[in-house]
């Protein structure tokens, strides 16, 4: 079982952040700008920070930022490729996920510059899933994605929780959608994280 | 052979080329006419009184003298360095990584070929030492100013390819690999180009102008030979030293990309 506890964790004029989540899907919304991004990645040690995380009893600032990051999987609202082929971004051996989230089998030999927005979405949700972090942190996974595809990847994160225990905090704007999948949702309003009803209005 | 000496007048006539090309430049509107003329009265007074501080110097020999001057000279081709980099580390960094690698490169190389190679007596002759070390710091502060700003440019292009693989567990080295490689490459090419095209495209300026003063080509090629062999060892040392200590200083200790540390240059 994944325990991820956020201990004071503090961006911009954000009101220290604590939070213990165990094989739970979380929801955060909040207007643009609240510091939702700055939230994970603080939580992924990417940027400097106040407070401290802890994975089971890890903690960040005495794991090996490399490892941290492997172990914390986040997936930015943007994806980037370096290669020319999506194959060549793909480090860990676990594929499965690429037709779990119905892209082609043959798609890793795609060039990165033929596919569509939507595509390389769904492909870096493969890429880091093919990681088998303990911890998902999804900036806004499916932001460009058709009415299917976003519930596709919905069941995929959903049964990835069941299958690895994992721990996944999702940054989402829509109600619908939190209301699907949050186990326990927080909005950020007046620079306080407000723990709320999944099925209360935003 | 006679050496031909070259009048005021000489040059002048040669210098009316320059005025023509920034003439050129400023009805091409490319911006370039003011850099021009100043780099070229720069060349003027600078070779000019180097000119006469060389015939003064050749007759000092005197250790601590000629190690003001090279400091003198390194602290200068620092400046240089930091000035050619559209954005460069805050504070001592932004001078002191140029100024640093071109220091360790350039006056090992040079005092390695003043002892072990020419074998002057005493190794800081003036006449050897002070051409040789300036030689190594021009070319090294080309190749170490081009390798800095290719790195930090494209750091600074390419933050969310690096931070992508940050992310996917890749270590720092890794994540900025391909940019530190491209920025060695981009340091060292001017040197690979003119070893490779030397003699066959050009003919190096220092032999050039070692025998149209009159020296025997054979000698002057062997001289070239050298100088070409420690300037492309030193211009590479320096470019592999200051990408490398660069690119590590563009992440912290927990390996996160800390492109604030780069500050665009002001004009």
């Amino acid at each position: 079982m994944t325990t991820l506890n956020l201990s004071g964790i503090r961006v911009l004029k954000l009101e220290p952040f604590s939070l213990k989540i165990e094989k739970k899907l979380v929801c955060i919304s909040g207007p643009s700008g609240s510091g939702k991004s700055l939230l994970l990645r603080s939580i992924a040690d990417l940027i400097e920070h106040e407070g401290e995380v802890y994975l089971d009893n890890k903690k960040c600032s005495e794991t090996n930022p490399v490892l941290w990051r492997k172990m914390l999987g986040f997936l930015p609202a943007e994806s980037a490729w370096w290669m020319d082929k999506v194959g060549e971004h793909f480090s860990g051996r676990k594929t499965s996920y690429i037709s779990q989230l119905n892209l082609p089998n043959d798609c890793l030999s795609w060039d990165v510059g033929r596919c569509s927005t939507g595509e390389k979405q769904r492909l870096a949700l493969a890429r880091l899933l093919s990681n088998q972090p303990k911890v998902l942190l999804l900036d806004e996974p499916t932001a460009s994605l058709d009415h299917d595809s976003v519930l596709l990847v919905e069941s995929v994160i959903k049964n990835y929780i069941a299958e690895f225990n994992a721990a996944v905090i999702w940054v989402s704007h829509d109600q619908a959608q939190i209301t699907r999948i949050a186990d326990r949702v927080f909005k950020i309003e007046n620079n306080q994280f407000n723990e709320v009803k999944k099925d209360s209005t935003l | 052979m006679n050496m031909i000496s070259l009048s005021a007048i000489d040059l002048s006539i040669a210098s009316l080329l320059i005025i023509l090309l920034a003439f050129i430049s400023l009805t091409l509107r490319l911006d370039l006419a003011g850099q021009i003329i100043i780099a070229a009265i720069r060349t003027v007074l600078q070779l000019l009184l180097i000119g006469l501080l060389l015939k003064l110097l050749f007759t000092q020999v005197d250790l601590l003298f000629i190690s003001i001057l090279s400091i003198v000279m390194l602290l200068i081709a620092g400046r240089e360095v930091m000035a050619r980099q559209q954005r460069r580390f805050g504070g001592w960094w932004g001078y002191g990584l140029g100024t640093m690698s071109m220091f360790i490169s350039s006056f090992a190389l040079t005092v390695y070929a003043l002892i072990i190679v020419i074998g002057t007596e005493p190794w800081y002759t003036p006449q050897y030492a002070i051409p040789l070390l300036g030689m190594m710091l021009g070319n090294t502060m080309t190749g170490v100013a081009l390798a800095l700003d290719r790195l930090t440019t494209s750091a600074w292009q390419q933050r969310q390819v690096i931070e992508a693989r940050l992310i996917l567990g890749q270590d720092w080295r890794t994540a900025i690999g391909d940019i530190t490689r491209d920025s060695v490459r981009i340091g060292m090419m001017p040197m690979i180009n003119a070893m490779a095209a030397a003699g066959l495209v050009s003919l190096p300026g220092m032999m050039t102008g070692q025998i149209l003063s009159g020296t025997e080509p054979l000698e002057a090629v062997k001289y070239q030979i050298l100088i070409m062999f420690l300037i492309t060892a030193g211009t590479g040392f320096a470019a592999i030293l200051a990408t490398w200590v660069g690119a590590k200083h563009l992440f912290d200790d927990r390996q996160r990309l800390r492109l604030e540390r780069l500050h665009i240059k002001t004009k």
